[in-house]
């Protein structure tokens, strides 16, 4: 995950608390949304961004994951999302988002 | 007026000890972590020059094969020799290392650039015997040239970047100001590089358009780099500097930025500078980028692959008034991301893609060939990049279907139908779109293609200005023959004149009788 990024998600979590933050991803396939779901869950896996060896837990989710698609309105995520849903291994992306949830998400119900 | 597409060239050149002395990567790595595995190891998966010739990708961007035949062969390319390695090909060519910095020195006119004297004498004529080369270019090399103390002295004392090759210090470009940092001899080399491959495009492209250099009234530059003082940073001009040296006398011109968008730019702009009538003949140049040799480089050795970023690219391409014969720029037909297009990929594509073809009633299936980002997939797979241009057709395709005009079992054969196997070096600029324009023109011109889209992108956040994405696309079709005449009337519509003009005078008769 870019630097830039990693040091905004860690100021929100300090600013409203890890439990209130919900990250949002919208990489384009599986490895690259798993390594950033890693970053602000486990840490940067990278070892090179502020996330390095800070575990915030944070709840995750690619837009394509059908628990965040049900939060939608489906005119709004016909016209930004569908497309890209349509070329993206879907799948792929929910196996690797529920892996890393499953092990590092300290705040799902 | 119409503007059409008079010919293109693409060269490369092949820069295996810039990759190790001035890619970004590599000089990032000596700073940080200078001892590292991958600095030992990089040596060892740098091609040699015969390796560059038979590399596939590299024949398809000279012209000597086409990307139809590039998609044929089994993906990796880089450990498959191409059955065709000339150095020549009918857009360009590739330019071996000791040729290019001679051409170098050829190419600045401040004399910072300094070559060891037998290392000059002893390739002077390989250049000259380059068929894109005159006598006015070769002059401009000093028959005295370094001693060899003398440069390793510059180089150590006088923070000049050095000039290597096979590993050998064999010159060195010199800082153009003590203390200013936009002059630095770092930066005086990466400006140097851009312009003498940008010379060599134009030469090359000039001379397959057929046209005289004298004949060229104005270039577009659309590199990535910046030339200017403390003053001036990105004061240009990188494309009068290289029609200086290419001998385009009656040329002027200036440089169009625009990260890797910039030449989908600066071919509309130069498109609509002939169709206006401003300019008779303009030319779309690039030079190349040293930073970004070598660019994927650890992901390449860690995967026991060669550094297969060690071209440096350029293209030029040449617009005239209308021939009759040349495939056309549709003006009428201009994609546009806009400030208020916004960042889904969904409303990118529409604004690039769709929006244009609107206008005319057309569907994207009414488009024989689109040319995204063009970037070699034996460069970028294994960089975790993926295949880029194969994402765009897909991201296309999808949004046919989405629109109807593609049947979802259609998905997988819209690339191979609508689309082409990318084939060129990333270098940033250099693979956005404009690659495809020389086998565009030959295929409209043989009858096998109709329309083609050229699409640009870029990465605007990169200057830390903005965050908005970036693009523009243009259609280039099939001549449509003659142009009307603006002025005057036809006949029928002069009939029609008279028929109403009649009609009208029965209708006040009328009117007065009753």
């Amino acid at each position: 995950m870019d630097l830039e990024n990693q040091k905004r998600v860690k100021e929100f979590a300090e600013q409203y608390g890890p439990e209130n933050i919900v990250v949002l991803l919208g990489a384009a396939e599986g490895e690259a949304s798993g390594l950033a779901a890693e970053t602000v869950t486990a840490g940067d896996p990278t070892y090179a961004g502020p996330l390095t060896g800070v575990s915030l837990g944070l709840t995750v989710y690619h837009v394509c994951e059908p628990e965040v698609k049900a939060e939608f309105d489906d005119a709004v995520y016909d016209e930004q999302v569908s497309m890209m849903e349509m070329v993206l291994d879907v799948d792929d992306i929910i196996n690797e988002m529920s892996a890393i949830r499953d092990e590092h998400c300290k705040y799902l119900g | 007026m119409k503007s059409v597409i008079k010919g293109a060239g693409y060269i490369l050149v092949h820069t295996p000890d810039m990759v190790l002395h001035n890619g970004t990567t590599q000089t990032t790595e000596r700073i940080v972590n200078p001892e590292s595995e991958y600095l030992k190891e990089l040596p060892s998966h740098i091609r040699s020059f015969d390796q560059a010739l038979s590399y596939w990708p590299n024949q398809v961007y000279i012209g000597n094969k086409h990307p139809d035949e590039l998609a044929e062969v089994a993906q990796p390319w880089c450990d498959k020799a191409c059955d065709v390695s000339d150095r020549f090909g009918p857009f360009g060519q590739m330019m071996p290392q000791e040729e290019f910095l001679l051409l170098m020195q050829a190419c600045d006119v401040f004399g910072l650039v300094k070559l060891e004297q037998g290392f000059a004498d002893a390739h002077r004529a390989a250049l000259a015997a380059n068929p894109i080369m005159d006598e006015t270019i070769l002059a401009r090399i000093p028959e005295t040239q370094t001693a060899g103390e003398e440069i390793a002295r510059l180089v150590s004392e006088e923070h000049s970047e050095g000039l290597y090759h096979n590993g050998t210090l064999v010159g060195c470009v010199n800082r153009a100001h003590d203390i200013d940092v936009n002059l630095s001899a770092h930066v005086m080399h990466e400006n140097l590089v851009s312009k003498a491959s940008s010379v060599m495009a134009l030469l090359s492209a000039v001379k397959n358009a057929g046209i005289s250099k004298e004949d060229v009234e104005y270039v577009v530059d659309c590199a990535e780099e910046a030339c200017g003082d403390m003053n001036q940073r990105g004061g240009g001009n990188f494309a009068k500097s290289a029609a200086e040296i290419a001998g385009l006398a009656n040329a002027t011109g200036s440089d169009a930025r625009g990260f890797c968008a910039a030449p989908a730019h600066a071919m509309i702009e130069a498109a609509a500078l002939v169709a206006s009538g401003a300019y008779k003949t303009v030319v779309v140049t690039a030079g190349g980028c040293t930073a970004k040799l070598g660019m994927n480089g650890k992901d390449h050795v860690k995967k026991g692959l060669p550094i297969m970023e060690d071209m440096v690219g350029g293209f030029a391409v040449v617009l005239t008034q209308d021939d009759g014969v040349s495939p056309e720029i549709n003006l009428d037909m201009l994609g546009r991301h806009t400030v208020g297009t916004g960042s889904a990929p969904q409303a990118v594509i529409s604004s690039l893609v769709t929006n244009p073809l609107d206008k005319h009633g057309l569907k994207i299936t009414d488009i024989d060939k689109y040319s995204p980002e063009m970037q070699n997939p034996d460069i970028t797979k294994p960089a975790g990049a993926g295949d880029v241009p194969l994402s765009n057709y897909k991201m296309i395709a999808a949004l046919a279907v989405k629109r109807g005009e593609l049947q979802k079992a259609d998905l997988a054969t819209f690339p191979v139908k609508h689309g082409l196997t990318g084939w060129a070096p990333t270098q940033g600029h250099i693979p956005s779109g404009v690659p495809y324009i020389g086998f565009a023109r030959n295929d409209i011109m043989a009858g096998k293609l109709n329309r083609v889209m050229i699409i640009g992108k870029g990465s605007l956040f990169l200057g830390r200005m903005t965050n908005l994405f970036d693009g523009v696309s243009f259609v280039i079709q099939a001549n449509t023959g003659a142009e009307k005449a603006e002025a005057g009337v036809s006949e029928d519509e002069v009939k029609g004149m008279i028929a109403k003009a009649m009609k009208d005078f029965a209708a006040t008769l009328l009117a007065q009788a009753e």
